[in-house]
């Protein structure tokens, strides 16, 4: 019988840890690029373009990520497409991770005080100006410590495609523990894998929300 | 797409979707009342409790917070037992469920603690309320009422959460989803239907919440309703 040493179990942890890492990447940086598009047809002049995108929102907070990835999985295979494990956690993650991002976003744009979004439409901006020059610029200030807290979300969020079959840490983590019968020490070391990661994020979210809320404070 | 659709497939293991839609709705239950007493605890803990206590519910707090719980779960129910605890897999799901949601809404109260004005508790305790009378009425209430909200979106996301527990066969409602695409393969239309269950299920949950929140926590009784809280100096008992 082959037996593992605890620098085996952490080696093969680290290589896919680095999976973990690409994903979130991956899904942060198109979740929100998609999710400043939604951002900005969520505050368009029309209507039903108002409604789809808060309809959007409301379909992916309100269902399981679990279930967004075996339906995008599955989905996309009806198609006929063979879909890599990895194309359908990113592409799930990616519209999971929009819709949070927008309605972040949203909050941080309805923040801004109604005179600004007045004062620029008398210098005659269109909307599109206003919110590049105007109302976005103001609402970054808002939106950092939210934003990065969401990645926190993210990084939690992969763990779930391992049950797609992606291997990234949670999957290892199985993996691992299936050819060396210790759950307790295989599972402890991703716990604090993700715990590394993540924490550090946590307490930068704080830190800017402290930052930016000195104005705020009496 | 030459793919014909087959939703009378998944319909007719009914039974199947109903089972799993229960057991969800009870793990749900269990978890957030479990859970939001966990929270109180921990709040009163990290807030009022003996200083060795503060930084053991701190640890817990981030720990618990910056870890999937998925990870969680696969911890608690693979894990525990080679430690020697024997664990089924619905009480690990419980288990896990609450711990989850106790470390969340512990954060959550404790920020509605923080808000409470210094002066409010100052002057119960001049009234001479004991501090758990002061716990109850000054500061849990207001401060429940303040961060009902975020309490009520965060028990949502777990409910939402738990359809990871199939992943340990506690058969909830994606356990079901999972059963009937083994069953006839119609693995797209089988996830659809239970998507929207969840769906439904997570606005439902979300309407009774700004429900019970309207009716019991941010209501105020009226003024014949009021008990007066009648505490007895020692020279009058």
């Amino acid at each position: 019988m082959i037996s593992f040493s605890l620098w085996d179990i952490l080696r093969n942890l680290l290589l896919a840890l680095r999976w973990t890492v690409a994903l979130s990447l991956m899904s942060f940086v198109l979740g929100g690029t998609l999710g400043l598009i939604l951002l900005f047809m969520r505050n368009s002049r029309h209507a039903i373009l108002r409604h789809c995108i808060r309809l959007y929102i409301e379909v992916f907070q309100g269902t399981p990520l679990l279930m967004q990835l075996f339906l995008v999985f599955f989905g996309l295979a009806l198609f006929g497409l063979e879909v890599p494990a990895w194309l359908a956690a990113s592409l799930a993650l990616t519209l999971w991770s929009a819709s949070f991002l927008a309605e972040i976003w949203r909050g941080c744009v309805d923040a801004i005080p109604c005179g600004q979004w007045e004062a620029s439409s008398c210098l005659a901006m269109n909307r599109f100006q206003q919110m590049r020059h105007i109302i976005l610029p103001q609402a970054l200030r808002i939106a950092i410590a939210p934003t990065v807290g969401f990645g926190v979300q993210i990084i939690k969020g992969t763990a779930v495609t391992s049950i797609i079959g992606f291997v990234e840490l949670s999957k290892a983590g199985t993996i691992i523990t299936n050819a060396t019968f210790e759950p307790f020490t295989v599972f402890g070391l991703v716990a604090l894998m993700y715990f590394v990661l993540c924490w550090p994020l946590s307490k930068y979210s704080q830190f800017l929300e402290r930052k930016f809320n000195v104005a705020h404070r009496h | 797409m030459s793919y014909q659709f087959d939703f009378h497939a998944v319909l007719d293991y009914a039974e199947v979707l109903k089972q799993g839609l229960l057991m969800t709705i009870r793990l749900t239950f269990i978890g957030t009342v479990a859970g939001v007493a966990l929270g109180i605890c921990g709040a009163w803990a990290r807030t009022q409790g003996p200083a060795w206590i503060k930084p053991i519910v701190s640890a817990y707090v981030e720990l618990i917070r910056n870890t999937p719980f998925l990870v969680q779960l696969f911890f608690i129910f693979f894990g525990l037992p080679g430690a020697g605890v024997q664990i089924t897999e619905l009480q690990a799901a419980i288990l896990a469920m609450v711990i989850n949601l106790g470390a969340y809404s512990t954060e959550i109260i404790r920020a509605g603690v923080a808000a409470i004005a210094r002066g409010q508790i100052e002057a119960a305790l001049s009234l001479s309320m004991t501090r758990l009378q002061v716990f109850r009425y000054i500061i849990l209430r207001p401060a429940l009422q303040k961060i009902w909200p975020a309490l009520s979106s965060q028990i949502v996301i777990v409910m939402l959460g738990s359809s990871v527990c199939s992943q340990i066969a506690v058969e909830d409602l994606s356990f079901a989803a999972n059963f009937i695409q083994s069953r006839n393969f119609r693995a797209f239309e089988a996830y659809f239907v239970t998507t929207l269950i969840y769906l439904a299920m997570a606005i439902l949950l979300r309407q009774l919440l700004r429900y019970i929140g309207k009716r019991f926590i941010v209501h105020r009784p009226t003024a014949s309703a009021v008990k007066p809280i009648v505490i007895l100096s020692k020279g009058q008992a």
